[in-house]
């Protein structure tokens, strides 16, 4: 009993609330720092609409997407949601779990191009 | 005697940062997120769950895509206007972005501005996000219109897939449900900031419990959240 005390006591000492200093006041930044952000973002929405404007193709077009938009999402995550400042233990909890999804897209890819062939061979081609 | 000291000793000790510190945190019997309130936490979870919602949402609408024999219709076209004599593609969409992005940066701000108790500047930035935000709707149902009066329905178009219309509606049609939910919270939690409930410590509606103006950065968690999520919507659906 006196050691699970003990014990209990050494887990507390480690486990004691962070200081609450650095949040107490919540979140600090210059306005200038959103302001910057706020730049980018909309140099960055231009820019993915200038590939539809000046209509790029194949590989080049969806891979200045998947940038624009992985540039953006990063952004919005880090400075307005201020993931940036938060500990690691929040980030990774909410971060992670989402990049599961990838392995969904990996078994419907799989699966959708079973479904177009199957259509394919089983009613030909078109309409 | 001298562990309790020791003890006391740990409890103004810094965390460690990093990795160390994300094993620390998680590795014991204690609240996992510090620094970070329940309100915050719970509002990270939930926006978790609605990452999955719109993850399968968006993922439906590309097996649909890949596995159709029928030509998808080109969103270039289909979302362009007529201007200025002119046909420009996708350009209601792109004022679209920029109007959500415009109201993402005004959240940001609020939220700031919310922190160094300028109650004024809060709320009236946390109208203009509002605003933004109806405007981005009113823009969502004019697109609606247009297309419905083209006819497109959820079962059919006139251009090709006949998918393109029921991933269209339920996608944009979800995402500008959670905008209108959005703009409603705006207003509420604008109201409260221009009354001074956060300096008074008014109780709240909902929880009754009272209210900081951690409040304020945490409807910001969910405005941004919704941008975020047009974000993927614009680079999957209308530029892919």
């Amino acid at each position: 009993m006196a050691q699970v005390e003990a014990q209990d006591h050494g887990l507390h000492g480690h486990a004691a609330p962070a200081p609450a200093m650095a949040h107490a006041e919540g979140q600090q930044h210059p306005i200038k720092l959103y302001l910057v952000v706020w730049g980018w973002l909309f140099i960055l929405s231009a820019c993915s609409y200038a590939v539809d404007y000046f209509a790029f193709q194949g590989m080049l077009r969806w891979s200045l997407i998947l940038i624009f938009m992985m540039l953006k999402a990063g952004l919005i995550v880090a400075v307005f949601m201020h993931m940036a400042w938060e500990r690691l233990a929040l980030s990774y909890a909410i971060i992670v779990p989402p990049l599961v999804i990838l392995v969904f897209v990996a078994i419907m890819v799989v699966e959708a191009r079973y479904t177009e062939i199957t259509r394919v061979l089983s009613f030909g081609t078109g309409q | 005697m001298a562990e309790t000291t020791l003890g006391h000793a740990d409890h103004t000790a810094p965390r460690p940062p990093g990795l160390r510190g994300f094993i620390a945190d998680w590795s014991s019997d204690q609240r996992a997120f510090k620094g970070v309130s329940w309100g915050k936490a719970m509002m990270w979870i939930f926006l978790l769950s609605d990452t999955f919602i719109f993850g399968c949402f968006l993922l439906s609408y590309m097996t649909a895509r890949m596995s159709t024999v029928v030509p998808w219709p080109n969103p270039s076209e289909v979302f362009g206007l007529h201007l200025f004599g002119q046909n420009i593609p996708l350009i209601l969409i792109a004022i679209m972005t920029f109007v959500l992005i415009s109201s993402s940066g005004t959240m940001a701000m609020a939220v700031n501005f919310g922190y160094r108790r300028d109650r004024r500047k809060t709320a009236i930035l946390m109208l203009l996000t509002a605003v933004l935000g109806a405007t981005f709707v009113g823009m969502q149902a004019f697109e609606w219109t247009k297309l419905i009066s083209e006819g497109v329905r959820p079962w059919e178009n006139p251009w090709g897939a006949a998918q393109f219309g029921s991933t269209f509606f339920m996608i944009t049609g979800f995402h500008g449900t959670h905008v209108t939910i959005g703009v409603i919270f705006l207003l509420i939690v604008a109201r409260k900031v221009w009354r001074g409930d956060y300096e008074t410590g008014e109780r709240g509606f909902f929880t009754s419990r009272r209210g900081q103006y951690e409040s304020v950065e945490i409807m910001g968690l969910y405005w941004h959240f919704v941008d975020l999520v047009w974000v993927f919507i614009f680079a999957f659906f209308y530029l892919w």
